[in-house]
């Protein structure tokens, strides 16, 4: 059925194009993207309304696969003198675009195409994790931090009162009596790395990598065998040999289980919010609150995940004009709202929170202010206000490798992040040495 | 055999051109560029590239982890292909004998080769992932046990060993059902008459016979265990838990795609190439001996 729907669809489409296009050369906008399902919806619901609010450019979004097969296709695109105008790129692909010498830098296009937008007015960390040198090097687009999630059904069952947990310790002792209540799950996360690695770190004012995570020169050694990293991953570690933890696996697939209504407490990306939302209807009730903390450390934020829209070379002027009035309509205010609003993504201007805030939006859906006040409440240092890693998809996968051989019991804890970590400085060594 | 021959001296290569257009292009050009690219460190858009001999290599050889990779590769394949071969050779004496409703029972069996290797690891990832799973939720009303492979190596390994084989096996049996219809039946009676059981007929004829069939297939086996099942790592395990399933070919494609350092997975590559080279090698070399008769 689904398939059917979108042959019409697409059908529809190259009617309506093949009928239009006589009359109105419009110029195409090529926007390659990674979002699919309900997310993937809503990115062909924001060209739709470009398109439909000027006459000049038609933005084609095409979806290219995850993240990192989106990144791919645009290497390859480039390589082959064919790249898209717009492609989206995960963060911890942010290095690797920076250093490429292939993208044409926000800030610069739209100076050139006449095109104001005031920076000031994004949100703190979302600003410090793309800029450089106080200037945007690409259009911040999907931007999330991760949340605590929780299951009220399965809390009222465990006679747990209807709060998330603040603290690690609450973490543990309520997860210990969903369990004892017959929860298959008390506590689990998606993406192990973004979630118990880089944001415990960045919220816990610690450091994750030298040159302020990257930040100030190319990073090429990872910290996250220090006491606190250590202290994290043996508290997870006893979580699985207890019970109250249980993994189930690397990158989002762990929110299968949450979704599925097994978890009581859970980690994931605030971007979640929609798809759970459409997951748990008609099946169980939900909550959020902040990431919870360990007692005794200073305060830091957590970090942004998500992705931003790049702008290759090696287009015409013209077109790129198109791409400054699309970026013009994305950081307009309404669809920022709009946006922030259908998905959970943060709202990036401070003038769309208050938007929403004035809209009622948010006393309508709370869990959606979760992210916001997290990040509101959180300080900038520069333990917290991102991390860029060369090769960072190498990194992760070095960590979220180690902590498999801890949670099984195969390493302890220290020698596991000492593993991940002596992985991770070879594949940033080989990054720095490419762009010595 | 009758000898060809061609009057216009230069028809011959005309015809075989396309072939060697297709082998070249598709080939020998990509494979030599690999090969090239292996000395190198490159950056992903294409604007960096250092020559830096054979540095990539000494960063595999010295990695523990590549080692471990290698080893991985090699008992995933022996399994695969003796697991395989065993299964195949077994169902395709049975499939050989006169029963009713024969050709639909073969046709069932000859299933499984149609389906790519991806596909194939989605369905086994329906059956046995710890949370969906039919069989982890069987399991539950049995025993306590908790089939969660994605911290346990050995249970991971024996899933994609395990779907691996189903998925060659139409394959395998196609193979053996003909190597087994092409053996004289005038042999086996006369062995009968000499008063050999079943399974004495089998070893010391039947077996023996389809030698060449069974040595064309463990080649070619280790080939597809080695190198085409990386869509069933990757639907399945993704390497782990750990790095338990993380195979050469997987590992490969994640340093090259996922981690963008294109000389070391070219690195990676060659020494693919190599044991390929190897396994071809031993396949003409043996095979066209015969091996046996």
């Amino acid at each position: 059925m689904k398939a059917f729907v979108m042959r019409s669809a697409a059908l529809a489409a190259l009617v309506l194009t093949v009928s239009a296009s006589p009359a109105l050369a419009k110029t195409d906008i090529q926007w390659w993207h990674a979002m699919q399902g309900v997310l993937g919806e809503r990115v062909n619901e924001i060209a739709t309304k470009f398109n439909a609010s000027q006459n000049d450019y038609e933005v084609k979004p095409v979806f290219k696969g995850s993240y990192p097969e989106t990144l791919n296709a645009a290497v390859a695109a480039y390589r082959a003198k064919q790249p898209p105008h717009v492609v989206q790129v995960f963060e911890a692909g942010t290095q690797t675009m920076l250093s490429s010498g292939a993208v044409y830098p926000v800030h610069q296009l739209l100076k050139d195409n006449g095109v104001s937008v005031d920076w000031n007015d994004l949100i703190g960390p979302v600003k410090s994790y793309y800029s450089t040198g106080g200037n945007l090097a690409s259009m911040a687009f999907n931007s999330s931090t991760p949340i605590l999630y929780y299951n009220k059904d399965l809390f009222k069952k465990a006679g747990l009162p209807d709060k998330p947990p603040a603290t690690w310790n609450e973490v543990e002792s309520m997860a210990k009596k969903l369990v004892a209540a017959g929860a298959k799950c008390g506590y689990s996360t998606a993406w192990p790395s973004w979630v118990l690695m880089e944001n415990m770190h960045a919220l816990h004012d610690q450091p994750f990598a030298d040159h302020s995570n990257g930040f100030d020169g190319l990073a090429t050694t990872l910290k996250i065998n220090g006491a606190f990293g250590v202290k994290m991953m043996e508290l997870i570690a006893r979580g699985g040999r207890e019970g109250w933890f249980t993994y189930n696996g690397r990158l989002s697939k762990a929110e299968a289980n949450m979704g599925g209504g097994e978890c009581g407490i859970f980690t994931t990306s605030s971007a979640y919010i929609a798809g759970l939302t459409r997951a748990s209807e008609g099946k169980f009730a939900w909550g959020t609150g902040p990431l919870p903390k360990m007692t005794g450390y200073p305060q830091g934020n957590s970090v942004i995940g998500g992705a931003t829209l790049w702008v290759m070379k090696g287009a015409k002027p013209e077109e790129y004009k198109g791409v400054a009035q699309f970026f013009k309509y994305l950081a307009s205010t309404e669809n920022q709202a709009w946006w922030a609003g259908v998905t959970g993504y943060l709202p990036l201007t401070n003038t769309a929170v208050k938007a929403m805030e004035a809209s009622g939006h948010y006393a309508k859906h709370p869990h959606q202010k979760t992210s916001v006040t997290q990040m509101m409440a959180g300080k900038t240092t520069p333990n917290s206000q991102g991390t860029r890693l060369g090769n960072f998809v190498s990194v992760r996968d070095a960590i979220e490798e180690q902590m498999e051989n801890i949670l099984s019991g195969k390493k302890t804890a220290k020698q596991g992040l000492d593993d991940a970590v002596a992985k991770s400085n070879d594949v940033l060594k080989e990054f720095a040495a490419l762009y010595k | 055999m009758k000898r060809t021959v061609f009057r216009n001296r230069w028809l011959p290569y005309a015809l075989v051109a396309p072939q060697v257009a297709i082998t070249v292009v598709f080939f020998f050009w990509p494979a030599l560029d690999s090969v090239r690219l292996s000395l190198y460190r490159a950056s992903p858009f294409g604007d960096r590239l250092i020559y830096v001999g054979l540095a990539n290599f000494e960063r595999l050889l010295a990695d523990e982890a590549y080692r471990r990779s290698a080893v991985t590769s090699f008992v995933f394949s022996f399994f695969v292909t003796v697991v395989g071969l065993a299964l195949a050779l077994l169902l395709a004496s049975l499939a050989n004998a006169r029963i009713r409703g024969l050709g639909v029972y073969r046709s069932l069996l000859l299933w499984p080769y149609g389906i790519a290797p991806a596909i194939a690891g989605i369905i086994w990832l329906f059956i046995f992932h710890p949370s969906y799973g039919v069989l982890p939720y069987l399991l539950s009303f049995v025993t306590a046990y908790q089939f969660n492979w994605f911290l346990k190596g050995w249970v991971a390994m024996t899933l994609i060993v395990v779907a691996a084989v189903w998925k060659q096996f139409g394959y395998n049996l196609a193979f053996y059902l003909a190597g087994l219809q092409a053996i004289e039946s005038s042999v086996i009676e006369a062995a009968s008459v000499d008063g050999a059981g079943p399974i004495r007929r089998f070893f010391a004829i039947v077996f023996p016979l389809l030698s060449p069939v069974t040595f064309f297939l463990f080649t070619l086996n280790m080939t597809f265990a080695f190198f085409d099942t990386f869509g069933l790592v990757h639907s399945v395990t993704q390497g782990g838990p750990g790095d338990a399933t993380s195979i050469m070919v997987y590992r490969a494609w994640k340093d090259g795609f996922e981690g963008l350092q294109l000389g070391y997975s070219a690195a990676q590559s060659v020494i693919l190439m190599l044991v390929v080279m190897l396994l071809t090698a031993m396949q003409f070399r043996y095979a066209e001996k015969k091996v046996t008769y």
